[in-house]
């Protein structure tokens, strides 16, 4: 099993109706966010491309936070979703230093946090509050190992990218485009 | 025109605008660790070569700050952990793949160590001492005794003490600054470097001290080399090490690295310590502050210029 998302990036809209919805539903202090969404505008007006990204966690097969933590509060949980215990975290900041795409943030209780896939909505048979919620139903998750999960279906047909693959971290999150 | 915007807005406290979770604490600490691994590296290695008699403060007087600049460490790295009652479960687990994990244990170890060497010269340091307890008395005799085998310990943990923080530091792919393999040696010849200066400062031993300023200008002389070979190595990478180089090639660190680091913390104490050996006295205090001044900005430089760097996309 391994969960993955798929976002359209020619369907969003730049609503951040799903960065509301993830500090909503996962109770994230005020001032920060678990996911964002990003505007890259190129070329010259009238010329003008735009790409709009939701970003949070990648959730990465090799991820270099789980390998770096001290403590083993950060792991894998099942299907390759990360997470972090928080009564096993020290706080001392080497997952945030080693994450490429600035994904994680300390917490004001000590504990540091960032996206979990809302395990706790995957494990009830929902899907995260950031694609339920989606207007133009844009972000597509699931088994990646099935072949006819809706991410699976998404990413046959379509070009995608994912982010820093240089990195050599093997984000989970695939980017249409 | 390429135009790159958060449309959510994002500030998370110490990641935006740039990363700058680790402050002060962390290039305090490994200013102490690097200096108390080599501190603990000459002691050892001196016992080993059977030269106690001829390098006293390097063997005995200069170890008995090393319980004291670990502790002090240890205390700088506690006020840096945002979870602090947790800080025990570091001690629960051993995970070999992460850097932080073996600098835990290797503290655990060393410290103890650090403490038995120093216990077993305390009666030469004051002669009246006394352990009230047998077993104390007989854990004394049993360390001078086996004091080769010890010391073979001590050399083997210090250096890992000494490589380690360059090692975890390195690990993190997502800093391309700090993702070079050359940094352990750096910081291992750089806390060793600064070691020696601290002996030397100590010595009232005449050739303590001129021994002390040759291998100094020797460790100097591979730091200097590695720093070349360091930014050689970035130029020579991806953009984002190209990029992390700048920082320091007409970058806002140019100034504070070449200046503090290079000039005021390498090449003027070891041109002094040349002069020195060539017969015109410099007073010691001015080579040896330079250099642990040097030591401690190459690491505050260092930690926060790795945080700024990123890979991009």
């Amino acid at each position: 099993m391994r969960y993955a998302m798929a976002i359209d990036t020619r369907k969003c809209v730049g609503c951040s109706d799903c960065v509301v919805a993830c500090q909503t539903e996962n109770n994230v202090p005020i001032g920060y966010c678990r996911d964002w969404v990003v505007e890259i505008m190129a070329g010259t007006y009238p010329q003008l491309e735009i790409e709009l990204r939701s970003e949070r966690c990648n959730h990465c097969s090799n991820a270099p936070c789980v390998r770096c933590c001290p403590t083993g509060a950060s792991h894998f949980e099942q299907g390759g979703i990360v997470t972090v215990t928080h009564k096993k975290c020290i706080g001392c900041g080497a997952c945030i230093e080693s994450c490429p795409y600035d994904a994680r943030y300390s917490h004001p209780e000590g504990y540091v946090d960032k996206c979990t896939f809302c395990l706790h909505r995957v494990v009830d048979g929902q899907l995260p509050a950031c694609v339920s919620v989606c207007p133009t139903k844009c972000m597509y998750f699931g088994d990646l190992d099935d072949p006819n999960s809706s991410v699976s279906n998404a990413l046959k047909n379509r070009k995608y990218i994912v982010l820093a693959p240089e990195a050599g971290t093997q984000p989970q999150i695939y980017y249409l485009t | 025109m390429k135009e790159d915007l958060f449309v959510s807005g994002r500030m998370n406290p110490n990641i935006d605008p740039y990363l700058n979770i680790w402050h002060w604490q962390i290039p305090v600490y490994l200013f102490l660790g690097g200096l108390a691994a080599g501190l603990l590296f000459f002691a050892a290695l001196y016992t080993i070569l059977g030269k106690e008699k001829e390098m006293p403060t390097t063997v005995k007087w200069a170890t008995f700050l090393v319980p004291f600049i670990l502790i002090l460490g240890l205390l700088a790295l506690f006020i840096d952990l945002k979870h602090k009652l947790y800080f025990w479960q570091l001690y629960t687990t051993i995970r070999l793949e992460s850097p932080m994990g073996w600098g835990a244990w290797v503290l655990m170890i060393i410290t103890p160590i650090s403490m038995v060497w120093v216990a077993s010269y305390l009666k030469e340091l004051i002669p009246s001492w006394d352990w009230k307890f047998d077993f104390l008395n007989k854990f004394e005799k049993w360390v001078i005794a086996n004091r080769k085998g010890v010391a073979w310990v001590m050399i083997f943990y210090s250096v890992i003490l000494g490589i380690y923080t360059g090692i975890l530091l390195s690990a993190f792919n997502a800093r391309p600054l700090w993702n070079t393999s050359l940094l352990g040696p750096l910081f291992l010849v750089s806390g060793m470097s600064t070691a020696t200066a601290l002996i030397m400062w100590m010595t009232k031993n005449e050739a303590e001290r001129k021994l002390m300023s040759r291998i100094d200008l020797l460790l100097i002389g591979i730091e200097l080399f590695f720093i070349v070979h360091l930014f050689m190595g970035f130029l020579a990478s991806s953009a984002v090490q190209i990029n992390a180089a700048q920082l320091f090639l007409g970058g806002q660190f140019t100034v504070s690295f070449w200046v503090f680091v290079i000039i005021l913390g390498l090449l003027f104490p070891a041109g002094l310590e040349v002069l020195e050996m060539r017969g015109v006295h410099i007073p010691i205090v001015i080579p040896v502050v330079l250099i642990l001044f040097g030591g401690l900005m190459f690491r505050f430089i260092m930690v926060e210029a790795g945080q700024i760097t990123r890979y991009l996309y």
